[in-house]
Order: C-alpha cells, then sequence, then structure tokens
C-alpha cells in the first residue's frame, strides 16, 4: 500500500495535477454554487476538456470538479436556500437560518471546514477499503456482476426519488434501451439505427448525459423562473459576517464530525445511496445524540445541524468511488458519468485497475485528499468573493450552458446530427422531469448497459441458457436477495403509505 | 376530467416500450445464432418486456404521490424559443461555420431571454466566442471548420 500511495503521490503531485485540481475545485464550487446545476452537470461539461489529457489528469480534473460542486452546492443553500445540489438541502436547514442571523460568513466557514474534515477523514477510509475490496472482487464472476448491476439499479432507483420507484425504474429501463442502440458487442449486428449510419456507433454517453443533465437543467431553469415556489429569498451578498469560528462552536464540531464521516461514508459505499441520503441520515442522527438544549436549536441555526450534512455529503462523495474503483460499478450518479468518462479513456475501472492502472487507482485516492486541502485553501478565504457569482443573471447563465453543452458535442462528432438528437433528448428529459422522473437512473443504467449485457451473454452461454446461474453461486444468490429485499422494503412502504393515507 | 399527466406518460412509456419489443423481434441474428442461448437480439427482448411490466404497473396501481405542475407559472413561450434557437443553430452551423453561428445563438439567446444591455449582449457574444474559439483551435488544436471565417480570410 505504501508504493501505491507514493506512486500516487508522485502522479498527483506534478504541476500539472496540481493545477488540475485546483481548476477543477474552482469551476466545481462556481457551478455546483448555482441552484439546479449539480456536480452531474459540472462534470458531464468538463468530460470533453478532459479527453485532451491523460486519463490519470482527466480523472483527477473531475474528482476536483466533483468535490467543488458539493461545496459550491452548500454555498447557495447557506446563502440563498436554495440549494445547488440535493446533497446539501439538509445544510440548509440550519445553514440558511444562520445566515438570516447575520452570521452567512460563520455558517459558510463551519461548512467549510466541515466538508474539509468529512473529506479527509473518508478519504483515509477510502485509502484503506479500496485496495482490500479490489482484492474480493477478484474473486467474482459474470454472474456476480450481472446480480450487482441488478443490484446497484434497484438501489438507485429505490432511492432517486421518494416514492417514486416504478418511475425510477422506467428510467432505469429507457437508459438501457438506450444504451442497446448501435452495433452489438459481439456480432456487429446493428440494433435500433433505423437504417441512419449516424446511429452505427450507438448514442454517444457524454451526450446523454450533456442533454438529461446541462440541457435540460438549463431549460428547465427557464421553465420554472416564474415559479413563485423556486423563488429565492436574499441573503444580503456583500456583508457576510466574521469567519471566525469560537471554541465553543469549535468543540460541538469535534464531536459531530468524526460519526458524520463514518455514517456518510458508508452510505456513500452502498450502491444508489449517497450524498443526499447520508446527509439526512447525519442530520437525523445528530438532532438524536445531542442533549435536549442543543436539540432545540436545531432548524434555527445550530452548529452540530450544519455540520452533520456538512461532514456526511462529503465524505459520502468519497464513499461513492469504492464501488466504482473497485468492482467498476459506478454507486451514484455522479460516479456514473465518471465511469463513463473513464470508459472514454480505455480505462476499464474494477479489481484489476488496481493493479494495471494503479497510476489512475492511487492518484484518484491522493488527488482527493489534496482536492480537500485545495477547497480549504481556496474557498474560505474567497468566499464573499465567490458568493458574488450567485447574482449572475440567468438572461446570461441560460445561453451560457446551452454554449458550452452544445459545443462540446458538436466538437466530438462535428456532425449536426449529434446536436439535434442532444435537443431532442433535453426536450424529452425536460419534460419528464417536471414530472418527477428522476435522470441519474436513466444516467447509471446507460453506463452500465453494455457491460450489464456483457455479463448476461457470458453467464447464459456458460449456463447453457439456464438461468440456475442466478443461485448457483452462494454470492450471485446474496446480492439477488438483497436486490429483492429492497424491493419488497418498497412496495412494504408504498402500502403502508397508501393505507395511512 | 382530470388527466392524470404521469400516468399519461407512463402509457406512452408502454407504448414505446411495445414498439421497442417489436423492433426487438425484427433484429436481424446470424443463421447459426438464431437458436443459441443468447443472441443480438436477447437483451433487448427483456428490456422490451421490462418496460412494458414496470409501465403497466405504473399505470394500473394508484398514484399516491401525484405530482401537479402549475402550468400558468411555467415559461413555456421562453423555452420553445431557445429551443427552436438550438435547432436553427444544428441547421445552419455545418454551412456557415462555428464562429457566426454561435455567436449569433448566444446574442439571439440573451435577447430572448429578456436582456436589452447591448455592449455586454455584444461582448459575451461575438469576443466570447472568438476567444473559445482560440482555445479550441488555437491551444488546445482541435480543428473548427468555418466556411464563414474562411470566406472572409481570416481561417486557412
Amino acid at each position: 500500500m505504501i508504493e501505491g500511495i507514493l506512486i500516487g503521490l508522485t502522479t498527483a503531485l506534478t504541476l500539472q495535477n496540481i493545477l488540475m485540481v485546483m481548476l477543477g475545485c474552482f469551476f466545481g464550487t462556481i457551478i455546483g454554487m448555482l441552484p439546479g446545476l449539480g456536480p452531474m452537470t459540472a462534470i458531464a461539461l468538463m468530460i470533453p476538456i478532459t479527453y485532451g489529457f491523460d486519463p490519470a489528469t482527466g480523472l483527477i480534473l473531475m474528482a476536483g470538479v466533483y468535490y467543488g460542486a458539493v461545496f459550491g452546492g452548500s454555498t447557495s443553500s447557506i446563502l440563498l436556500n436554495a440549494p445547488g445540489v440535493p446533497g446539501t438541502v439538509a445544510t440548509s436547514f440550519d445553514g440558511y437560518p444562520m445566515a438570516q442571523q447575520g452570521k452567512a460568513g460563520k455558517a459558510l466557514a463551519i461548512a467549510a471546514w466541515s466538508s474539509f474534515a468529512g473529506g479527509t477523514l473518508s478519504a483515509i477510509y477510502l485509502l484503506f477499503m479500496a485496495p482490500s475490496l479490489s482484492k474480493v472482487s477478484l474473486s467474482f464472476r459474470s454472474p456476480d456482476y450481472f446480480a450487482l448491476m441488478i443490484l446497484g439499479l434497484t438501489a438507485i432507483a429505490a432511492f432517486s426519488s421518494k416514492g417514486q420507484f416504478l418511475k425510477a425504474m422506467m428510467m432505469v429501463v429507457l437508459g438501457l434501451m438506450l444504451a442497446s442502440v448501435g452495433q452489438d458487442s459481439l456480432s456487429d449486428i446493428t440494433r435500433f439505427t433505423f437504417n441512419n449510419m449516424n446511429l452505427t456507433d450507438g448514442i454517444s454517453f457524454v451526450l446523454v448525459v450533456m442533454a438529461t443533465f446541462a440541457m435540460s437543467e438549463a431549460l428547465t431553469i427557464i421553465l420554472k423562473r416564474n415559479d413563485p415556489t423556486s423563488a429565492a429569498k436574499q441573503v444580503s451578498l456583500t456583508e457576510l459576517g466574521s469567519i471566525k469560528i469560537n471554541k465553543e462552536e469549535r468543540t460541538k464540531m469535534y464531536k459531530t464530525i468524526p460519526r458524520s464521516s463514518v455514517i456518510g461514508f458508508l452510505i456513500g459505499v452502498l450502491p444508489g445511496a449517497g450524498a443526499t441520503i447520508a446527509s439526512f441520515l447525519a442530520y437525523g442522527m445528530e438532532r438524536n445524540i445531542v442533549n435536549d438544549e442543543e436539540k432545540e436549536k436545531f432548524g434555527k441555526g445550530s452548529v452540530n445541524g450544519l455540520s452533520a450534512p456538512e461532514t456526511a455529503n462529503n465524505a459520502a462523495c468519497s464513499g461513492s468511488f469504492v464501488p466504482m474503483l473497485t468492482l467498476g460499478i459506478p454507486g451514484s450518479g455522479t460516479t456514473a458519468v465518471m465511469l463513463g468518462a473513464l470508459l472514454g479513456f480505455g480505462v476499464q475501472p474494477g479489481p484489476r485497475l488496481y493493479m494495471t492502472n494503479p497510476e489512475i487507482f492511487w492518484s484518484i485516492i491522493m488527488s482527493m485528499y489534496i482536492g480537500m486541502v485545495i477547497l480549504l485553501i481556496l474557498n474560505l478565504p474567497l468566499i464573499p468573493y465567490i458568493a458574488r457569482i450567485l447574482a449572475v443573471p440567468k438572461n446570461y447563465l441560460i445561453p451560457l450552458i446551452l454554449f458550452f453543452s452544445i459545443t462540446g458535442i458538436y466538437v466530438m462528432s462535428f456532425n449536426n446530427f449529434d446536436i439535434y438528437l442532444m435537443i431532442g433528448i433535453a426536450v424529452v428529459a425536460t419534460f419528464m422531469r417536471l414530472y418527477d422522473f428522476p435522470m441519474p437512473p436513466l444516467i447509471l443504467a446507460f453506463v452500465l448497459g453494455g457491460l450489464m449485457e456483457e455479463n448476461l451473454r457470458r453467464s447464459l452461454l456458460l449456463s447453457n441458457g439456464s438461468w440456475e446461474f442466478l443461485w448457483d453461486r452462494t454470492l450471485t444468490a446474496c446480492i439477488l436477495l438483497t436486490t429483492i429485499l429492497i424491493v419488497i422494503w418498497h412496495i412494504y412502504k408504498t402500502m403502508f403509505k397508501n393505507n395511512k393515507a | 376530467m382530470n388527466i392524470n399527466t404521469t400516468k399519461v406518460i407512463s402509457l406512452l412509456f408502454f407504448i414505446f416500450s411495445a414498439f421497442y419489443l417489436y423492433t426487438a423481434y425484427q433484429i436481424q441474428v446470424f443463421a447459426f445464432d438464431e437458436n443459441a442461448p443468447f443472441n443480438a437480439r436477447t437483451f433487448p427482448i427483456y428490456l422490451g418486456y421490462a418496460g412494458l411490466f414496470f409501465s403497466g404497473l405504473k399505470l394500473i396501481l394508484p398514484d399516491p404521490n401525484t405530482i401537479k405542475v402549475q402550468h400558468k407559472t411555467l415559461e413555456y413561450k421562453k423555452t420553445a424559443i431557445l429551443i427552436v434557437i438550438a435547432i436553427i443553430y444544428g441547421a445552419t452551423i455545418l454551412k456557415v461555420g462555428y464562429f457566426l453561428t454561435t455567436s449569433l445563438f448566444l446574442f439571439s439567446s440573451y435577447y430572448f431571454l429578456g436582456e436589452r444591455r447591448w455592449v455586454l449582449m455584444f461582448l459575451l457574444s461575438f469576443p466570447f466566442v472568438a476567444a473559445f474559439m482560440y482555445l479550441l483551435h488555437g491551444v488546445l488544436d482541435i480543428y473548427l471548420r468555418d466556411p464563414f471565417l474562411q470566406s472572409i480570410g481570416v481561417m486557412g
């Protein structure tokens, strides 16, 4: 492991890669700060740029963007009560009341330190957990992978949208359907191309991500600009107050941070869970743990209430890298985007990544830590200035997002068919978003579609067409049993809710 | 009668899945692959059935979380204009070139979104695209075909 850490440090500490982490954190913070634009949009916008770099550098840039976007999301939660990302919704519960009391600077500083501590601790957990899990996952066979992908897709559907399991499953199927367009990987037979040559190679991953996130988010912002429920009440962006944290507040944070980082990391590792669930759980847990006097302050500007979700959402970000790096199966929509980008580089994540591309594996882990340090150095003193970006008028912001999305696709293919296809998918995605059809399951399914078909093919061929492979191996059966339990739990929950209603 | 739009979307998805399934059965596979345990049409067929299953369930089960969209507050007109501008952009980019189409796309988008600060609108379109194009073409070495700039002799 020491050797690996040194390889990672050597790669991550090159001038170019440090610069990439810095740029990533900076742009991520800015994009994540803008309400409606989350880490997936931020990373999607970066993908065309990363193709000019080697895989390690590209991934380091994206990891920086990811952390920056999550941190940026908390800034808009605190200042505008408009979370930039779902993972920072819980941050606004106590962050915004604190800002309303004239302590916006302090709230931002608590968020920054908690994010830093949560990210740092979880990077350490990742350091120890990822290599061991990589070794274990080497024993995985095609049926296990197939079952794991079913579990991942079911879990993301179960957790992505409250009470919308069937909608999320429909999006999973739609993502898999989109992934099936183009040539079959083994026989080269074209499928669902309708004799259109532009579809022979399938639909580009970047196109789907840009359309369902960047472009459709921009269209949704325009569509809802007069919606009174989405209008944000503003805290003064010029007078944020002091960013100093006193001794009493520090003592509270010392207790909250370690427990929230553990819960955040563990939730992040689970497929489909992630920063949103982690932050809510950490908030709830913290509320139950603290004394009655402190409990009263929750929702009114509690330090514990702000520190817990901020620590947990950053810890969950690192945790979500575990299944992606060790199993090649992303645990969240954001890591699915990163997995797609890695595949674009020709790098196959999974247990062998640890051995075949140790520089990528370790440099990502090391760059996470460097990213945390840079986020703190960059963001803490610059908070009052960065916060002013929130005042950028949407009349300029939206066309620029559309411009970056379309240009990102155009420079990859120089083909206007891709632009039309992107507009078409974006319009459908915008409409579906209005009715709460979640997009992350679609992206995860689109990324996993090819791998899933490949593993199902291998499993069915090895078992001579019999579906017994699903319960032949204990591991496969256990994974599928977990999937079934998730589905049953959701059906039970929905029925219970209906009966109550 | 109040129609639940989520149910309508589910119905559309059901029809789409049926069409997908029909098309999956039409996929031509090699003769020797026809009876193989897995061929090019196997996975799509399962997906088609999965689509029918989930959308069918959504259609028949009660919807406890009905989403009510306030259509009156939505900016359909401006959104539609932006989409049309993007389609026009797609239709002209190959013929006219990156610089002019992208600049006009940005300028017109600012305008239709209600912006009237002409200088800022200009600066954030023509010079902005020129700088971005220089970054792509000049620094990152990504070739951008531009008949317009070629015709006026700016680009070789």
